[in-house]
């Protein structure tokens, strides 16, 4: 097989995840997104132990080893997205601007009562 | 390596692929698409949907690379329990069904101007470097004997490492996600 499709389609597919990431809002599409680019690093990995015919089977291992940092990722920043959900009651990126620079018109739009409320309700379902 | 042999080969032919090229070539514009309508989609459920599409087509060209067991650990991890994961983090942050005309953020245009930036800087770099350059898919490269064995004799240590690691974002998980308890 040529080599040059395998990585092409690695290239575009983390150009795709790159997009995602950069005009995402909601975190958890981001997350998405960021999972496609390691998918598209995992690609490369297996195209080139093939290709090289390596011994110790370092591109197929070091795959594995992503995909358990990927799972370990998307654990983490699920869990990190849901505590900005219960504090903040939004997951948009964009409304999450409290440490920002001196711009203090992304925190407006949190109404004071919000947390409170947000808090009881997720507590009725739990 | 003798790549200035490649070019001279003649058992190689752009315009005679064969059959694993083509379907190399099928199963990946699937998963482009599919990883394009995950970014661009209004709807996030079917964003998440539209994942599994693209890393199941993902793990048929791991098959047609002869990597046999990091296909199988794809559709394990990614498509049975990353995509669960997503989707309950879409359900608890309250996703809405319908379509949301708010999902892309206002720097969408940059993005695409990035993203395309890089594609093509990305495509012409790999096809003028790999231009003449085959695979041997022969023998294969990544089944399950072969990488049990490399991954137990050469790679225990990292290995370890990562069980370390997981159970660290176990933790951490567990902890992130834990409500305290109210003082009244």
């Amino acid at each position: 097989m040529h080599l040059v499709f395998p990585a092409v389609l690695a290239a575009l597919l983390f150009c795709v995840g790159l997009y995602g990431v950069l005009a995402r809002r909601n975190a958890v599409l981001m997350l998405m997104s960021v999972e496609l680019m390691l998918n598209a690093v995992n690609l490369n990995l297996v195209a080139f132990d093939v290709w090289l015919r390596d011994t110790l089977h370092s591109g197929q291992a070091l795959t594995l080893f992503t995909i358990t940092v990927a799972a370990a990722e998307i654990g983490l920043g699920l869990a990190i997205v849901l505590l900005i959900f219960r504090n903040r009651g939004t997951a948009d990126i964009d409304r999450v601007g409290r440490l920002t620079d001196g711009d203090e018109k992304a925190d407006d739009d949190e109404k004071p009562g919000d947390q409170k409320a947000d808090d009881e309700e997720m507590e009725g379902v739990g | 390596m003798n790549l200035a042999a490649a070019p001279l080969d003649s058992t190689h032919g752009f315009l005679s692929p064969s059959g694993a090229e083509i379907v190399f070539v099928l199963v990946g514009l699937g998963v482009l698409g599919a990883a394009l309508l995950t970014v661009t989609t209004k709807q996030l459920v079917h964003a998440a949907l539209w994942l599994v599409v693209a890393l199941g087509g993902l793990a048929i060209e791991y098959l047609l690379l002869t990597a046999e067991f990091i296909a199988w650990v794809q559709v394990l991890i990614y498509v049975g329990a990353v995509v669960v994961l997503v989707l309950f983090g879409l359900m608890l942050t309250r996703a809405p069904i319908g379509a949301s005309p708010d999902a892309d953020s206002g720097n969408r245009w940059l993005a695409l101007g990035v993203a395309l930036a890089a594609a093509a800087t990305l495509v012409t770099l790999v096809v003028d470097a790999f231009r003449c350059t085959w695979i041997d898919l022969g023998t294969v490269a990544g089944s399950t004997k072969a990488n049990g064995v490399s991954l137990f004799r050469y790679w225990v240590l990292p290995f370890e490492a990562l069980s370390v690691l997981l159970l660290a974002a176990l933790v951490g998980a567990i902890i992130l996600s834990r409500r305290e308890k109210k003082e009244p």
